[in-house]
């Protein structure tokens, strides 16, 4: 087989984030879309780290400056989460519409 | 310590990852997609470890699927799904939305391959031993600025999320 060239990360990395876009705009519970977007956080850290290989360290310095952005992320968009859950009863994305017009 | 079986593990693992976003994005209970994306991060690990990269792996092990995935459970705990995993699990516009991303993967795979003799074939091998040293210099050397602002955003999320999840503020 062909030797692992750094193409074949990115490759997965596009495939993983393509995931994560199809979950963010297709799924209706808030909690599943928030994981999508975790997935393609992922992506975006493979790419990076994929690429650290090649060009320094700076890659891997990125991934874990983005891991740390989505924890925070995650925290504050659950805590948001929670506090709707609280007054509406529903974790569905179509409900969420109080500023239609 | 020379890579063994280098090809075999990269597509377990690849296939590993892959195959928990596409339950992560598709099952109707919540927690079986979370437990989904704890495996596809511990793969994830395993593809950063083939990367020489075993700082970032122990942070993703650590942090991602130890803390953040945990979280999640939490908040689905706390979240009664009961209802949700009833109803409808695909909105109206599904169709539209995986067109979308499947013109995006297009271009993707379209540039990846048009590109794929851009990147230089033989790739330097960095040291793994002395990996965390090296990534502690740089966090404390060139982006110190940054590592500052990320433990104030720390601070900001934690403060945030408490008084989104308090009851009476």
């Amino acid at each position: 087989m062909a030797p692992i060239t750094t193409v074949h990360y990115l490759v997965v990395a596009a495939a993983l984030f393509i995931l994560g876009v199809i979950g963010v705009l297709t799924r209706r519970n808030v909690v599943i879309v928030l994981m999508s977007i975790e997935l393609i956080l992922n992506a975006v850290n493979l790419n990076l780290v994929a690429f650290s290989r090649m060009w320094g360290l700076h890659g891997q310095v990125f991934a874990i400056f983005v891991i740390t952005d989505a924890a925070a992320e995650a925290a504050v968009g659950l805590g948001i989460l929670i506090a709707f859950f609280r007054n509406k009863e529903t974790v569905n994305v179509d409900e969420v519409d109080l500023l239609k017009w | 310590m020379q890579p063994v079986a280098t090809t075999f593990f990269f597509y377990f693992l690849s296939a590993l990852t892959v195959l928990s976003g596409v339950l992560v994005i598709t099952q109707k209970n919540a927690v079986h997609s979370a437990l989904a994306l704890i495996f596809g991060l511990l793969a994830q690990a395993g593809l950063y470890l083939m990367l020489y990269a075993p700082f970032v792996a122990g942070v993703q092990i650590i942090l991602y699927a130890g803390g953040i995935m945990v979280l999640f459970l939490f908040v689905i705990m706390l979240v009664n799904l009961e209802r949700a995993q009833k109803e409808e699990q695909f909105n109206k516009q599904w169709l539209v939305g995986v067109l979308a991303a499947l013109a995006l993967g297009g271009l993707l795979v379209a540039v990846y391959l048009k590109g794929g003799q851009l990147f230089p074939q033989h790739i330097a091998q960095p040291v793994e031993s002395s990996n965390t040293q090296e990534i502690g210099v740089m966090l404390y050397g060139n982006y110190m600025f940054a590592f500052e602002i990320a433990s104030l955003l720390l601070l900001v999320a934690i403060i945030g999320a408490v008084v989104m999840a308090k009851k009476r503020i």
